[in-house]
């Protein structure tokens, strides 16, 4: 392979560097409307009374819109494929409000002084109810968050609306009880993980206008522009077809763009007014009325023999979507489809939780998808267990991983094709001096140092239903155009798919155009989330990159009057085997567009993933703790990382990294926090600490490739699985430092002193 | 209101509102490399110099721009340019989004720091938050730039 598995540097990378105007704001129509949302002030409530008359009367006011001004349909604003998991449980606007932030009316005008001053002048009365702040009492609680009679569901998501439950799900393979009974020796805890924020830098934000046939275009910031259109096509009751959304380049998403925010806003002022409108949620609004990660709480059982072989997992959850159910069922779901299979020597295993409403903001998708939770309960219990069998954490893995070739309880059968889990767990050890340093050593007079560790696992796209298109085309010029539907938002998608197709065709990464996420004028595809963008869109790449090179060869071959099988293409040009006789691509390009050839060249292929193969890693911590004030130093990260073939060693290192980061801000700073009337208390990053440079020690990602047998080149996915380990590892590093086994997450000094003053 | 300075070496006259932040009006001026992720001067997105000084546009009044010599990443391309190779080679910026800001930052330590040790580095930038790179490919990048090898 000559660009696959080299670091070319992202297509789009200096541009972006150095300051173009290429994101959403910066293209936004000059003289747009400026919208502006008014919220509620009440966890939850029903309007009895809104009066818009004084906010509509001033002069640079729009348009004032209500819930009497939206259709009456519900939908859900989770970009899934359709049939949509989540249920359709909300409306643009609402005469009931769900949260402190959720939307009471929309205000567009001239400039953003005149919308924000019309918000002042809407008078909203309110019948203030009992809302429901606590997940854990959530279910069966006096207050149904959401009464109404039209929501629905596409299909079965064991939702019941009057007891607060959005989703329940259960998975049980043989007799877990049975098993646990008969084990020697039983781990078992209960775990709670906290609501994380996204906290891309770019905000929230879209523009919308009319364009030259009537058709309503939406430029936006999101990850999934084909699921936004036809999010929008219900809510605001349009056909798809007269509907365009564009997504320019992103200042980041993880998942978060992966929920529909301000696109429907943008939308319906545009309807309303005829007229180009924009909308930019500031960092407290992207704070309070976007998404989160969901907050959950997972009892973890694990059984094993005296030898250390696990015999059974169990596993239950309890996850907190907020006032809305986007992500719900499968976030949900996630917890145990990423977690049961890492140890497969077990005899029965059982996933079962619930996702219940409460009256806050709506947790959705965020980078881990349910992986990071359930990751965070099953690790630190499986440190447990080693303790309890007296077992090095890391000897107990390799006792129990799931390997290549073999199969897991709940996983139908399928044979595993790829991993080299155990030569990641080496490697981390290896690197971060585990024989040396394990459990720990004292450094000065309060001072200890111990190293911890986690495995994790994630999908590469989801099985059976993530399908994605992909189209190449060559050009009057004979280079190419390769049109995509999936969302690169930093994370370098748009660089390695071209590489696939680059490598297929011989070409080099200058001579490929790479046009993407433009509902009008690239094939489907689901958007960049679930891990799926290199293993399903890279294989829909592939593929239509050889039907291209086929017709090149065809067409080549009718130019110099052979038969296909005589001749041969090296990405520049189509020779006879005897070398006799050659034709240049270029050459072939232009006869084809304006020749004699009289036929575009264009590969096109489909594809949607029958498996989601598992990338791994091995997670390793070394902490400092101050014993004295529970302070938690992280020196260093390691991160052994299995993403079967490395496409693009720079772009995919730099993944693990960021992922890790954001990991060490679960593990031990982030935190979105309430008051207790259900006003979030974190809303801005005065509040809500993200990692700095300095929080973060030394970080290093090795690899340890395998090749992925259903993979593009080999790959699997590496986008989220990064999130999973830091969280279990650090925690596990501090146990071993001063043993204190915190729980709750995140790990925050005052914890730790609370654990030693309780020891 | 009328302000005049000098921006990117070139004198200008903008309208502002009296409660307007620099940040803003130099988008409005045209600089959209100049960026915004928070409202609490707590990410360094937005910075620039003002006479030669990196600084927080977002929480600086316009008006108070009067007289002074403003530059954005839009004034300095070539240097810009120069470093962003080096950041691209390590694929360190990952949405861009906050690139402008570290690279005006960045740009700014060069000039200022005498001696460039590890934790001088980490410690200039510290103030520049970045939400995808985990920060690692950003100082290997800017260590190769300005050839510190410790
Ligand atoms: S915009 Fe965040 S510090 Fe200026
Ligand atoms: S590259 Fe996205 S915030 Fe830094």
């Amino acid at each position: 392979m000559k660009i696959v598995g080299t670091s070319v540097p992202k297509i789009d990378g200096l541009a972006i560097a150095t300051g173009a105007p290429v994101y959403t704001d910066d293209l936004a129509l000059q003289h747009a409307l400026v919208i502006k949302i008014l919220r509620s002030p009440h966890a939850f409530a029903k309007i009895t009374a809104i009066d818009t008359s004084k906010a509509e009367g001033l002069s640079g006011v729009a348009c004032v819109l209500t819930y009497q001004d939206v259709p009456k349909v519900r939908f859900t604003l989770a970009g899934q494929s359709h049939p949509e998991p989540s249920p359709f449980d909300r409306l643009i606007l609402e005469q009931i409000v769900r949260y402190v932030g959720d939307e009471v009316a929309i205000v567009a005008a001239v400039d953003e002084a005149t919308a924000v001053k019309a918000l002042r002048l809407i008078k909203v009365e309110y019948d203030v109810l009992e809302p429901v702040l606590d997940f854990v009492t959530a279910e069966g609680h006096a207050s149904v968050i959401h009464p109404e009679a039209d929501l629905r569901c596409n299909f079965d998501i064991g939702l019941h609306q009057d007891k607060n439950i959005a989703a329940s799900h259960k998975v049980e393979v043989g007799d877990v009880e049975r098993e646990l009974a008969q084990c020697d020796v039983v781990a078992e805890e209960i775990f709670f993980t906290q609501a994380q924020a996204h906290a891309m830098m770019e905000t929230y934000r879209s523009f919308s206008y009319l364009d030259h046939t009537g058709r309503l275009v939406v430029v936006s910031s999101t990850q999934i522009p084909f699921h936004v259109r036809r999010q929008l096509a219900l809510a605001l009751q349009l056909p798809a077809s007269k509907i365009r959304v564009i997504k320019p380049r992103i200042g980041g998403g993880f998942g978060g763009k992966q929920t529909g925010a301000v696109e429907i806003f943008a939308a319906i002022v545009t309807l309303k007014t005829g007229k180009p409108a924009k909308i930019v949620y500031d960092r407290k609004e992207t704070f309070i009325s976007t998404s989160s990660r969901h907050a959950a709480r997972v009892k973890v059982r694990l059984g094993a023999d005296r030898q250390g072989n696990i015999l059974a997992i169990d596993i239950q959850a309890l996850t907190d979507t907020g006032a809305y159910g986007e992500h719900a069922p499968t976030v949900l779901g996630c917890i145990g489809e990423y977690t049961l299979p890492l140890y497969n020597k077990t005899k029965a295993v059982r996933f079962m939780g619930k996702a219940v409403y409460t009256n806050k903001m709506s947790a959705g998708a965020f980078r881990g998808y349910g992986a990071t939770q359930g990751t965070f309960a099953l690790e630190s219990t499986v440190n447990i267990l080693a303790e309890q069998l007296n077992m090095d954490p890391t000897e107990i893995r390799l006792k129990n991983i799931i390997r290549a070739g073999e199969t897991h309880l709940t996983g139908h059968g399928e044979a595993l094709g790829s991993s080299t889990l155990d030569k990641c767990i080496a490697k981390g050890k290896q690197l971060i001096g585990w024989d040396d340093k394990y459990p720990r050593t004292v450094v000065g007079t309060n001072k200890v140092r111990a190293v911890g560790m986690a495995l994790t696992m994630q999908g590469s796209g989801i099985a059976g239903i993530d399908t994605a298109s992909a189209e190449i085309r060559l050009n009057d010029d004979g280079n190419y155009t390769l049109l995509l539907g999936s969302t690169d938002m930093g994370t370098g998608s748009d660089t390695i798919l071209a590489q696939m197709a680059a490598e297929v065709l011989e070409a080099a990464i200058g001579d490929i155009i790479v046009t993407t996420a433009d509902t009008d004028i690239v094939p489907y595809d689901p958007g960049s989330y679930a891990s799926s963008t290199t293993y399903v869109t890279g294989t829909a790449v592939i593929n239509a990159a050889k039907v291209l090179r086929q017709a090149i060869l065809q067409q080549g071959a009718e130019f110099l009057h052979h038969a296909v099988e005589d001749v041969e293409f090296d990405g520049k040009s189509v020779t006879t085997l005897d070398g006799a006789k050659t034709i240049s691509l270029p050459k072939i390009a232009e006869l084809s567009v304006l020749g004699n050839g009289k036929l575009q060249l264009v590969g096109t292929a489909t594809f949607g993933g029958e498996v989601s193969p598992p990338p791994y890693i091995a997670g390793f911590a070394e902490v400092e703790v101050d014993t004295l004030t529970g302070k938690v130093e992280l020196i260093d990260y390691v991160a052994a990382v299995d993403c079967g073939t490395v496409i693009n060693p720079n772009l995919a290192r730099i993944q693990a990294e960021g992922g890790i980061v954001q990991g060490i801000g679960m593990a031990m700073f982030e935190d979105v926090k309430y008051d207790p009337a259900g006003r979030m208390q974190s809303d801005s990053f005065m509040q809500y600490k993200i990692p700095c440079r300095k929080d973060v020690g030394r970080i290093r990602v090795e690899f340890a490739t395998s090749y992925e047998p259903t993979g593009p080149f080999g790959a699997k996915s590496i986008g989220e699985v990064v999130a999973n380990t830091p969280a279990p590892a650090i925690l596990h590093a501090v146990y071993n430092a001063v043993g204190v086994r915190v729980q709750n997450l995140p790990l925050t000094p005052e914890k730790v002193f609370l654990g030693l003053q309780n020891l | 209101m009328q302000v005049e300075f000098i921006l990117n070496g070139q004198r200008i006259e903008l309208a502002v509102e009296k409660n307007e932040f620099l940040a803003e009006a130099l988008r409005k001026a045209g600089m959209l490399g100049v960026r915004q992720g928070c409202n609490t001067s707590s990410c360094g997105l937005c910075t620039v110099w003002i006479d030669g000084k990196p600084t927080l546009s977002c929480s600086f009044l316009a008006l108070r721009a009067a007289g002074k010599s403003i530059t954005t990443i839009e004034g300095v391309q070539t240097e810009a340019k120069e470093f962003a190779a080096f950041l691209t080679a390590q694929g360190a910026e990952q949405c861009g989004f906050c690139s402008p800001g570290f690279i005006m930052t960045v740009l700014a330590m060069k000039r200022e720091l005498t001696t460039y040790s590890e934790e001088a580095i980490i410690h200039y930038l510290a103030g520049n938050l970045c939400r995808c790179t985990g920060y690692m490919g950003q100082l290997r990048a800017v260590k190769a730039y300005l050839g510190v090898t410790e």
